[in-house]
């Protein structure tokens, strides 16, 4: 019993010592994940909509391009962006927005298939209304159809953020200084193998468990609105 | 106003119009009834290119809109549409769902197509509905409301595709008395329906299709009473 009490309040203390390479960490994670997140909806969506064109070219780059990153780990394609990037004129871009550019790649790919269902599940006789009313296609999209589409995949979106959180931690494989890098750097300092491991799942679970929370509140607003069945 | 000739559609190895020929003229109330699967709905379906003729030709108002060059984005905006299914945009308010189109498409203010869903609100008895959810309308309401919203791109001719065959019976009426009072305005109407009550009370014209072949036409009083071809005859002693 002793024993344990003298851990808790050794790794307590270590945390406290090392508490800014933590929350400097926790800054690059929430970074990475935030632009990860913006830039992968956005492609995600350019993706799903070439996906579902008539345009056969789109369409397959689209097919291809969500199958290759679907079908290799997220491992292999960060030292692909990171390595490679530079390589073919990249060289000027910091680490950072190479990590982020990798990420988010991979993150359009599930993103454009969750979209892809989304725009599906709304039935045909809304692109029939909104076209019989004089509207294009591209009006009847971003009018009536993805309005409805983001509504209804929210939860599956919010589902890939968290995803996207807790994969980030890959990215210190290639020096970056994310919350994963930054509890190794700590265990290596401080001759501690394990306790520093224990308080960041801790802070990868906070951010998380928030979002999680945060999403369910702006659902039910969302759900609120509309007051159906 | 909508010339339409030799009219044919096929669905993969279905054909379902075989060769229509008619001619829509301005102010005309022209009803379009007929067993199931008759292609009664297709048709109305091809006059503003829902779907898309596998041949023939049609012209609303001197321009070809079967022709490749067309775009029909034009025509449709002078052509209202019906649904049975309403189609109303669940996610905006009644007033959103008439005023998209008049902003987005004909390019007016917001003060402008909200004067025009008002009016139009008024005319389809519904001027209170106007900040609620299609979810809270009633079936009666929300084909009311789908009526008003093709209204107000202020179409030279509306399709109405059997506007009240989702809808619970003690509701038919009220579709109805808004369809009679556009009637009576003089505004074209192209309908599709079972309702063989309004046929004769407000068409000027009955079509009877059957197999993707228009059967038999003529004024409601000959075709009602009067039937020249059996198959007429037939589907009028099943359902009247």
């Amino acid at each position: 019993m002793d024993i344990l009490i003298t851990s808790i309040t050794n790794s307590i203390e270590l945390f406290i010592k090392y508490h800014r390479y933590y929350l400097r960490g926790t800054g690059i994670t929430l970074l990475v994940s935030f632009f990860g997140v913006f830039l992968g909806v956005f492609f995600g969506l350019l993706l799903a909509l070439m996906n579902l064109s008539k345009n056969k070219i789109l369409k397959g780059i689209s097919r291809s391009y969500i199958n290759f990153i679907r079908g290799t780990p997220l491992l292999v394609q960060v030292f692909i962006v990171y390595l490679g990037l530079p390589l073919v004129g990249f060289g000027f871009m910091p680490d950072l927005w190479l990590v982020i550019i990798a990420v988010s790649f991979n993150s359009s790919a599930y993103v454009a298939e969750i979209v892809r269902g989304g725009i599906q599940s709304i039935e045909k006789g809304q692109t029939e209304a909104a076209r019989s009313l004089g509207m294009t296609q591209r009006m009847a999209m971003r009018y009536i159809i993805i309005p409805q589409a983001l509504k209804n995949i929210l939860p599956a979106l919010g589902n890939e953020f968290i995803i996207l959180i807790k994969e980030s931690a890959i990215i210190s494989v290639v020096g970056i200084h994310d919350l994963m890098y930054q509890t190794d750097t700590i265990r290596g300092i401080s001759y501690r193998p394990f306790s520093p491991l224990v308080f960041a799942a801790i802070i990868y679970f906070i951010i998380t468990f928030s979002l999680s929370r945060l999403l369910n509140v702006f659902e039910r607003r969302l759900r609120a609105g509309d007051q159906s069945i | 106003m909508i010339k339409v000739s030799n009219l044919n559609k096929s669905f993969d190895k279905l054909h379902v119009l075989k060769g229509i020929d008619e001619e829509i003229s301005q102010g005309e109330v022209v009803v379009v009834i007929g067993p199931s699967g008759s292609g009664k709905s297709t048709f109305l379906r091809c006059l503003n290119l829902l779907e898309h003729p596998t041949g023939g030709e049609i012209v609303f108002e001197g321009i070809s809109i079967t022709d490749e060059k067309n775009d029909i984005n034009n025509q449709r905006a002078k052509m209202g549409m019906v649904f049975q299914q309403f189609n109303l945009f669940p996610h905006m308010t009644v007033l959103g769902n008439i005023t998209i189109s008049p902003m987005k498409v004909k390019g007016l203010t917001k003060v402008e197509a909200e004067k025009i869903a008002f009016k139009l609100l008024k005319i389809v008895g519904l001027y209170d509905k106007a900040d609620s959810y299609p979810s809270q309308l009633s079936g009666g309401q929300k084909q009311r409301i789908a009526i008003a919203r093709a209204l107000a791109m202020e179409p030279e001719v509306m399709l109405f595709d059997e506007p009240t065959s989702s809808l619970d019976p003690e509701m038919v009426g009220e579709v109805l008395d808004v369809m009679k009072k556009l009637a009576s305005e003089g505004m074209t109407m192209v309908v599709v329906t079972h309702e063989m009550g309004f046929a004769k009370e407000v068409g000027d014209r009955v079509l009877f299709m059957d197999d993707g072949v228009i059967v038999e036409q003529g004024t409601p009083k000959e075709l009602f009473e009067n039937p020249k071809h059996p198959r007429t005859q037939d589907f009028l002693s099943k359902i009247l």
